[in-house]
């Protein structure tokens, strides 16, 4: 049996820009519709999309630039994202409802309710966030495939 | 109620062209922030109502699988934010009254929350 990196049957990379909202959403649209297309339940898809609005929307506020990648296999959904800017001193204060250190133009957008990390944790099966202050973020999370229609074509199409 | 009744109850207008007005609302969420709309507007085909009218409330209801969105205090979207939610088929409304007045107006009409009350206090 082969292991689950070597079944990775569709990955996608996005590029991010820090700091630009015109599009700001629209990858994680592209996220969805190739879910979509895939066959994937709502459930599924929403879980994922939510997760990575959240991720796409931390990387044009907080960060200089960042690329999102989608790994799809037999048992799970993964994306991760990683960026370069600033980072973040405390992850685990990061992660907490509530806290934020967005500027006033951000919250003029809507954003920074402080909830977004907690959005994703909340509707994946596993995240993970590291980050080097000064330097740059990794988040990483996983959706669960379990109890997923397997005849979902894309998840047959390796063999 | 049918997006119809939402549209006639609160004077609103309808400013994306053709949608369908007999389509079933059953839950409502009203938000300001994004995050907010993303966290709980649960529950396919709830209607939003906002404030916020910058292209990213689209991409948001697009992500939630929201029934519509009607924005408050006569806020209408930018001629791309309008393209926006047509091309995803998100119906848009707008109406004159304000945030508290078209969310009593639904709900002396029995309309309700997607979430009644969230878990925890945050900072
Ligand atoms: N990629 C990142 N780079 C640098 N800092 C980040 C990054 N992601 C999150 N942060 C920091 O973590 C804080 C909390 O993030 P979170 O997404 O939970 O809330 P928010 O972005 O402030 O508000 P919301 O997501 O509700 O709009 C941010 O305010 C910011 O300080
Ligand atoms: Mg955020």
């Amino acid at each position: 049996m082969s292991g689950a990196e070597n079944n990775i049957h569709l990955h996608e990379m996005f590029h991010i820009a820090g700091g630009n909202f015109t599009n700001a959403g629209s990858i994680s649209s592209q996220v969805k519709k190739i879910l979509k297309e895939a066959g994937f339940s709502s459930r599924v898809i929403r879980r994922t999309s939510i997760a990575t609005f959240e991720a796409e929307m931390n990387v044009i506020c907080y960060a200089s630039r960042g690329n999102l990648s989608l790994f799809i296999t037999p048992d799970f959904l993964k994306i991760v994202v990683e960026d370069e800017g600033i980072g973040i001193p405390d992850v685990d204060l990061a992660m907490q409802e509530g806290y934020s250190t967005a500027s006033e133009r951000i919250h003029e957008l809507g954003f920074g309710a402080g909830m977004g990390l907690s959005n994703i944790k909340n509707n994946t099966d596993g995240m993970i966030l590291t980050s080097k202050f000064g330097q740059g973020t990794h988040l990483e999370f996983l959706i669960s495939l379990e109890g997923e229609d397997k005849s979902v074509p894309l998840l047959n199409a390796g063999g | 109620m049918k997006l119809r009744e939402i549209r006639d109850l609160l004077d609103a207008e309808l400013i994306t062209g053709d949608a369908n007005l007999d389509k079933e609302i059953k839950y409502v969420n009203a938000a300001d922030l994004i995050s907010d709309v993303l966290a709980y507007s649960t529950g396919p085909g709830a209607l939003l109502i906002t404030g916020i009218i910058h292209p990213q409330v689209i991409y948001a209801a697009n992500t939630m699988d929201l029934g519509a969105i009607l924005f408050v205090r006569g806020k209408r979207p930018n001629e791309a934010t309008l393209q926006l939610a047509i091309e995803n088929q998100v119906p848009l409304l707008t109406t004159r009254y304000i945030m508290f007045e078209t969310c009593g107006r639904l709900y002396q009409l029995g309309m309700r929350a997607c979430i009644e009350k969230v878990k925890n206090v945050r900072g």
